[in-house]
């Protein structure tokens, strides 16, 4: 993924891409999403009047979905599967491995990772599922948890 | 002559090494000197079996099953190209038994051919039932769901035909068809599988209802935790559009109509057909009143279907083949086919398409072939995170919409989530609650509020205060919340619910504690 700041003009043509029409703002907020990361006061202060829609009304939707943060995240962003049939395969038990292995709780961030909760990747017949920086992987085992994840230490260094 | 050598591009298969396996069986070619073309397909929908490679052998596609990047070297030399005898060898795909004992109505394509080829797609049927369509003009196609008996397989089971007369009824400039691929509920992928096995199939099936009503414009209304999905459905759209099946008069026709996708945003609620029309209106999910229902004002006030996946692509066989064939099919007032999706605690999980009727059992031993632990079944839970938690007693149940509400319980999309004998069911309950309160619109009180009471409550049985007490306040918890819930999401997270208490109780004794 690149990733970018802020910047009004780079916001300005993905707004234009959807012909800055108020009733894409949830297909914009992706793209902004995809480009800078997260949605900022500033960001949120421009969707507001370059869409024409006020303020309130662009909180409002930023703040009801989950895939939309307000504050940065890391580098990568591990989402780990905490729905039924990932639970029939022991998430629960995953989900302790990678708090104590990564020193963070579900929702935290260190430096390097977001670690995350997700609900269904529809991957319920190779369960237990993660998503690591937007790529699925199945029977996830705490071994296997700690190999993607040096993965994508590897990766990135 | 280069050997023809098929690799899953989909997310289970994918999930699980198949792209590796993909690098390897191209490396190993070149090194080797060997001339094959690698085509990346969709999957058959036998999962425990991915990564699954087939090669053509004459006539014949031959499997071989689990595959990983380290067994190609040996697979080349065992002579991969004509077949060659393997520790991961299976034989013919078309003697799979898992496959063949399956009633493949609208799934049949999936696996067998390119999903981004156009090509591929009409050379087996493809836009066939679009074109007979038009031929029969928009009443008649009308009549063929009908008489098909085609529900809604999004979860509610409410008839097509029924919704599909009223937008054609109403009267209006601009209509549309809303397509709802949220696939929101645990332990269900059937959605997923089509799109990224048969898109075209999908299109096609908005195609049909779209002619049928009248209308020009279709969504497709995608979960966003699908990126593949997402990947390759645009990619067969606009491989559709530029070959002319999509957009202005398609094929000289006289009928347009074209399709957008549009991303969802982690909104499990969002799958509910009016919270959806929101999000697709640019807008947070909440639920809107009913009436006026979404046939007569929709999406941006206009009439619009709004079908699952599955129920769409069920569509263009059902006009290449006739609504009495597919209604030959089921039992009672579920005729047809469902692709039920076996997940969680499964040794064979993976989708099996098959006429409504067989129990539930029989699709977890004979095709599911039991727990993935190999410990006994202590719970099902069928139809998401909506569906009650049904013993191992009730499995002889019929898979049939009403059969299933006989007990409490619902087919919903099809998923089927087995847990074994170490499953904390009293920590289900509380999940249930728990998802309801993250996921509530926040529109009623009853779910809003509730909710959150509903984990307290069980938070505190788990811990023993006024356990009984407590029993009898979840119950009426669970009354209110049934009762005067505006939508299904407050309304039937009671099910499961009442599911553990009615025959899990004594796991509010045992249950290690509060917490995830
Ligand atoms: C909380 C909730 C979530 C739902 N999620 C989905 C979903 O993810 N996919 C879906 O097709 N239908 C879902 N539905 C059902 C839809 O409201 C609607 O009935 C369906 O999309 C209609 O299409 P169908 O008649 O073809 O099933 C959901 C309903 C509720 C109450
Ligand atoms: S039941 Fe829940 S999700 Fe449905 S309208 Fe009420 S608050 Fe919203
Ligand atoms: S429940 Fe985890 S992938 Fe579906």
């Amino acid at each position: 993924m690149t990733r970018e700041d802020y910047n009004p003009a780079s916001a300005s043509e993905l707004m234009r891409g959807f012909g800055s029409r108020p009733e894409m703002l949830v297909q914009i907020l992706h793209a902004f999403m995809d480009r800078f990361g997260w949605i900022s006061e500033d960001a949120i202060r421009q969707l507001a009047s370059e869409l024409n829609l006020s303020r309130a009304d662009v909180h409002g939707v930023v703040s009801y979905y989950h895939d939309f943060r307000t504050t940065p995240s890391a580098r990568h962003i591990v989402k780990i599967c905490a729905a039924e049939a990932c639970q029939s395969m022991g998430s629960r038990a995953l989900v302790k491995h990678a708090e104590e292995s990564l020193q963070l709780k579900l929702h935290e961030s260190n430096d390097n990772i977001t670690l995350e909760p997700v609900y269904c990747l529809g991957n319920c017949a190779c369960s237990p599922a993660i998503m690591a920086n937007g790529k699925t992987f199945g029977r996830v085992s705490a071994t296997r948890f700690d190999e993607i994840v040096a993965g994508l230490n590897e990766a990135s260094s | 002559m280069s050997t023809r050598i098929y690799v899953p591009r989909e997310t289970a298969a994918i999930s699980v090494g198949a792209d590796e396996v993909a690098i390897a069986i191209a490396r190993h070619a070149k090194e080797k000197g060997e001339k094959i073309e690698l085509v990346r397909n969709g999957s058959w929908g036998a999962t425990w079996l991915e990564p699954l490679v087939e090669v053509v052998v004459g006539e014949q596609r031959i499997a071989y099953g689990n595959v990983e990047p380290g067994d190609i070297p040996s697979m080349f030399a065992a002579g991969l190209l004509s077949g060659g005898e393997h520790a991961r060898r299976i034989g013919p795909t078309k003697e799979i038994a898992y496959l063949i004992k399956q009633d493949r109505w609208t799934f049949w394509r999936c696996g067998l051919i390119n999903p981004l080829s156009v090509d591929d797609f009409v050379a087996h049927k493809g836009f066939a039932g679009l074109t007979k369509a038009i031929g029969m003009g928009q009443q008649s196609v009308i009549d063929a769901i009908r008489k098909s008996g085609l529900r809604g397989r999004g979860g509610a089971g409410f008839p097509a035909a029924i919704k599909w007369q009223t937008v054609a009824d109403t009267a209006a400039e601009q209509k549309y068809v809303a397509c709802n691929a949220d696939e929101g509920d645990s332990g269900t992928f059937s959605d997923r599988i089509m799109m990224e096995s048969d898109p075209l199939g999908l299109v096609e099936g908005l195609l049909i209802a779209g002619f049928a009503v009248g209308a020009s414009k279709g969504y497709i209304y995608l979960r966003s935790e699908y990126p593949l999905a997402h990947s390759i459905l645009t990619r067969a759209i606009v491989a559709a559009r530029e070959a002319g099946w999509l957009g202005d008069n398609i094929q000289g026709t006289g009928f347009s109509f074209d399709i957008d996708v549009h991303l969802g945003a982690g909104s499990y609620v969002c799958g509910e057909e009016t919270a959806m029309l929101e999000s697709l209106e640019g807008k947070a999910g909440v639920i809107r009143y009913k009436p006026p229902l979404p046939a007569i004002a929709g999406l941006f006030g206009k009439p619009t279907v709004v079908n699952n996946v599955v129920t769409l692509a069920s569509v263009p066989n059902i006009i290449n083949l006739g609504g009495e064939k597919y209604a030959g099919y089921g039992v009672n007032r579920s005729t047809g086919t469902l692709a039920f999706q076996l997940a969680g605690n499964i040794k064979r999980g993976g989708l099996v398409e098959k006429a409504f009727g067989l129990s539930l059992r029989e699709l977890i031993e004979d095709w599911g072939g039991g727990t993935a632990s190999g410990r006994p079944i202590r719970a099902v839970q069928v139809g998401g995170p909506l569906g009650a938690y049904i013993p191992a007693e009730h499995l002889d149940t019929p898979l049939d919409y009403e059969a299933f509400l006989g007990i409490g319980a619902m087919i919903g999309h099809g998923g089927i989530v087995v847990f074994d004998d170490t499953a904390d069911m009293a920590q289900q309950a509380r999940f249930t609650m728990e998802f309801c309160a993250l996921e509530s619109c926040g529109k009623c009180t009853p779910c809003r509020i509730g909710a959150v009471r509903g984990v307290e409550v069980i938070d505190r049985m788990i811990a023993d205060e006024n356990r009984d007490a407590n029993y009898e306040l979840l119950l009426e918890l669970c009354d209110t919340m049934e009762g005067a819930s505006l939508c299904a999401m407050g309304g039937m997270t009671p099910y499961p619910v009442r599911s553990v208490l009615k025959y899990f109780a004594e796991d509010f004794a045992s249950s290690e504690g509060t917490g995830k």
